[in-house]
């Protein structure tokens, strides 16, 4: 499961239900709509996805296991092959990918797929106090009872980065960027034959991920070098990001000066086009943000307007853990 | 819970508010490393943790970081100093932050540790909207403690870290009463009818203020002589210190050789930028308004630029 392996999983099909103000509308009804879309793109009914995984966080909504809710736009019974992780949904994409892999390699507890995996995410930060609520991810013994919020690291981060010249005092800009958006996205993947059957069926190109990969830096900001993103560079090391050019990224940038130093960890030069999206910049519907990355990025591969491009997720303080994907139109030694 | 009103409009989006709160809040057992952190912090020692390749994590983990390997049972003193790394300045606080005043958040070094502590940076009650001057990477600071009834073992019981001392203010004085002489007598009170006087030695040379006996050879004066409002300045200095006399920083202050004196009288130069001021310009002095004249100080305000004087020497622009 590493770059060197030839691609199995594409991308096929890519959706997102964003408010950028908040939505009156509940968790399943933006989950509705961003999974029918999907569904609805691909020209498949829920019964042909084989796995589903989602990407949410209670603490948005102050609900405890109000992932259990989101699925009831699923149509989960007969009961379904179904799993959650409580990250960003670019980590239920990761957990959809590695399942599809393992039934493509016969192992016996993931077989049956259908080779179409479904990842979702959903949240609706508008609610509440988004940095008090992501303050409650922190360490409870040494950062929370300080009541130091996300915004407040966020701009102990950007000083780092101006102190140690990643990006100017004024690139840095105001902290707190990203406005908080309710909102949904799915993705939907796919292996072979049933990639190839519904990129045709669309008239796109599937968008092969040829590299996935995920690392993690300590979680006490004050323990790191914040004027670098180590584990974001680890990440798109193991994916092979500079293993040929990269037309388009995006980023999971919620600041400027987070930008700044993803672009420096992802190795991106002058020719590569960054959040041409809009990036969370423009609306950040959390917990589906990062996955939103993937299916844009997909998107420009899957249109033609990209042959290669970069997806970058981050959760925690200061870009602690970072995902970083590539995904190609048709790789070498890989599937076209 | 239940916020409408009987007979609110049916046609308004229901609103209600939710809380999540664990009642009497929520117990964490600490483990043997934190627990002997905090369990120190309450007797008001700051100890780090020695990993197994030597180096001390402060605050301590039961892993390292690097490597996730357990740390050994030696808890090494730190500090009492550090060293701020990363910071950001709050000058909003909101509720849940530790200052209703402008604060920093940093990271600091702590002297004997390897790992940095995040913490609240009290830079003083006077601190404004923008970051002081002094909040820099590399300030030295040190951590101030509750006192020791009040801590319980919790992080918090740092109350804030605190810049290591650098400089007192001394802000002591000293009052005088001041009984003019004869001459500075003759000097205030023509100022008060906008006349200035000066004094004439044997010599022949004027001195302004006034004196009775000419310092150059300790013989009494001939008498007062009377001088006009304009001079010439022949030095200056541009200040930054504040003071009570000077409407605003920078100010200038100047040596004005008045027309027909032999020695330079200190004023004030006002009316014109602190940059544009040369020696050689031409002054005249500016009266307080005669209700504002008072024996027991100088009427005239300052000097200021002679415009129709400086007109006729032809001074490049």
């Amino acid at each position: 499961m590493s770059a060197a392996a030839p691609a199995r999983v594409a991308v096929v099909a890519y959706a997102a239900e964003v408010h950028p103000g908040g939505t009156p509308a509940a968790e399943p009804a933006l989950v509705h709509c961003a999974v029918t879309a999907v569904l609805d793109q691909a020209g498949i009914d829920r019964a042909d996805v084989g796995f589903t995984c989602s990407g949410s966080f209670d603490y948005l909504a102050g609900a405890p296991f109000s992932f259990v809710g989101a699925l009831d736009s699923l149509g989960a019974w007969p009961p379904i092959s179904e799993s959650h992780v409580e990250m960003d949904a670019a980590w239920a994409l990761y957990e959809a990918w590695l399942h599809l892999l393992s039934a493509e390699q016969g192992d016996s507890g993931s077989t049956g797929s259908g080779g179409i995996a479904l990842a979702y995410g959903f949240g609706k930060p508008t609610q509440g106090s988004l940095p008090d609520i992501l303050a409650r991810t922190l360490d409870p013994y040494y950062l929370a009872p300080l009541g130091v919020d996300a915004d407040d690291l966020a701009a102990l981060q950007a000083r780092a980065a101006i102190d140690a010249g990643v990006c100017a005092e004024d690139a840095a800009g105001a902290v707190g960027g990203a406005p908080p958006a309710d909102g949904a996205a799915a993705v939907l993947l796919a292996t072979e034959p049933a990639a190839s059957r519904i990129a045709r069926a669309r008239g796109v190109r599937p968008a092969w991920i040829t590299g996935l990969e995920h690392r993690i830096d300590v979680h006490s900001p004050a323990a790191r070098d914040l004027s670098r993103c180590a584990s974001a560079a680890q990440a798109a090391a193991a994916a092979g990001v500079d293993k040929g050019p990269v037309h388009v990224a995006e980023l999971h940038a919620r600041h400027p000066h987070e930008e700044a130093l993803l672009r420096a960890a992802l190795g991106l030069g002058p020719n590569t086009e960054v959040n041409p999206s809009g990036g969370p910049m423009a609306a950040d519907p959390v917990m589906a943000t990062g996955l939103v990355r993937i299916g844009e990025a997909a998107r420009r591969v899957a249109d033609g307007t990209a042959d290669r491009a970069a997806a970058h997720a981050a959760q925690g303080p200061c870009l602690q853990h970072n995902l970083v994907a590539v995904l190609e139109a048709a790789p070498e030694g890989g599937p076209r | 819970m239940p916020t409408e009103p009987p007979g609110a409009d049916p046609l308004a989006p229901l609103v209600g508010a939710h809380t999540v709160a664990f009642p009497g809040g929520y117990t964490r057992s600490t483990g043997p490393v934190i627990g002997r952190f905090l369990t120190e912090l309450r007797d008001g020692r700051l100890v780090g943790v020695r990993a197994a390749s030597g180096r001390v994590l402060f605050p301590p983990t039961e892993y390292d970081p690097r490597d996730g390997s357990p740390v050994t049972d030696d808890f090494p003193e730190v500090g009492p100093a550090g060293t701020v790394q990363a910071w950001c300045w709050v000058p909003d606080p909101r509720p849940a932050h530790p200052f209703d005043r402008p604060f920093a958040w940093a990271t600091v070094l702590f002297d004997g540790a390897d790992t940095a502590l995040l913490h609240a940076l009290d830079m003083g009650p006077d601190a404004g909207a923008d970051p002081p001057r002094g909040l820099r990477a590399g300030l030295r600071v040190r951590p101030r403690l509750r006192p020791a009834g009040e801590r319980t073992g919790s992080i918090t019981d740092i109350a804030c870290l605190r810049p290591e001392v650098t400089a007192i203010r001394d802000t002591g004085r000293l009052d005088y009463t001041i009984r003019a002489d004869a001459a500075l007598t003759r000097y205030l009170e023509a100022q008060t009818e906008g006349r200035i006087i000066g004094s004439r030695a044997r010599s022949g040379a004027v001195y302004v203020p006034p004196r009775d006996l000419d310092p150059a050879d300790g013989t009494p004066v001939t008498g007062d002589v009377e001088l006009p409002p304009t001079g010439t300045l022949t030095t200056f200095s541009v200040n930054h210190v504040p003071d009570p006399r000077a409407p605003q920083v920078p100010f200038v202050t100047g040596y004005v050789r008045l027309d027909g004196a032999d020695v330079d009288l200190l004023a004030l130069v006002s009316g014109v930028d602190p940059e544009r001021v040369r020696p050689g310009m031409r002054l005249r002095a500016e009266w307080l308004p005669p209700e504002e004249r008072s024996r027991t100080r100088p009427s005239i305000r300052w000097f200021v630029p002679d415009e129709g004087a400086e007109a006729g020497t032809g001074e490049a622009p």
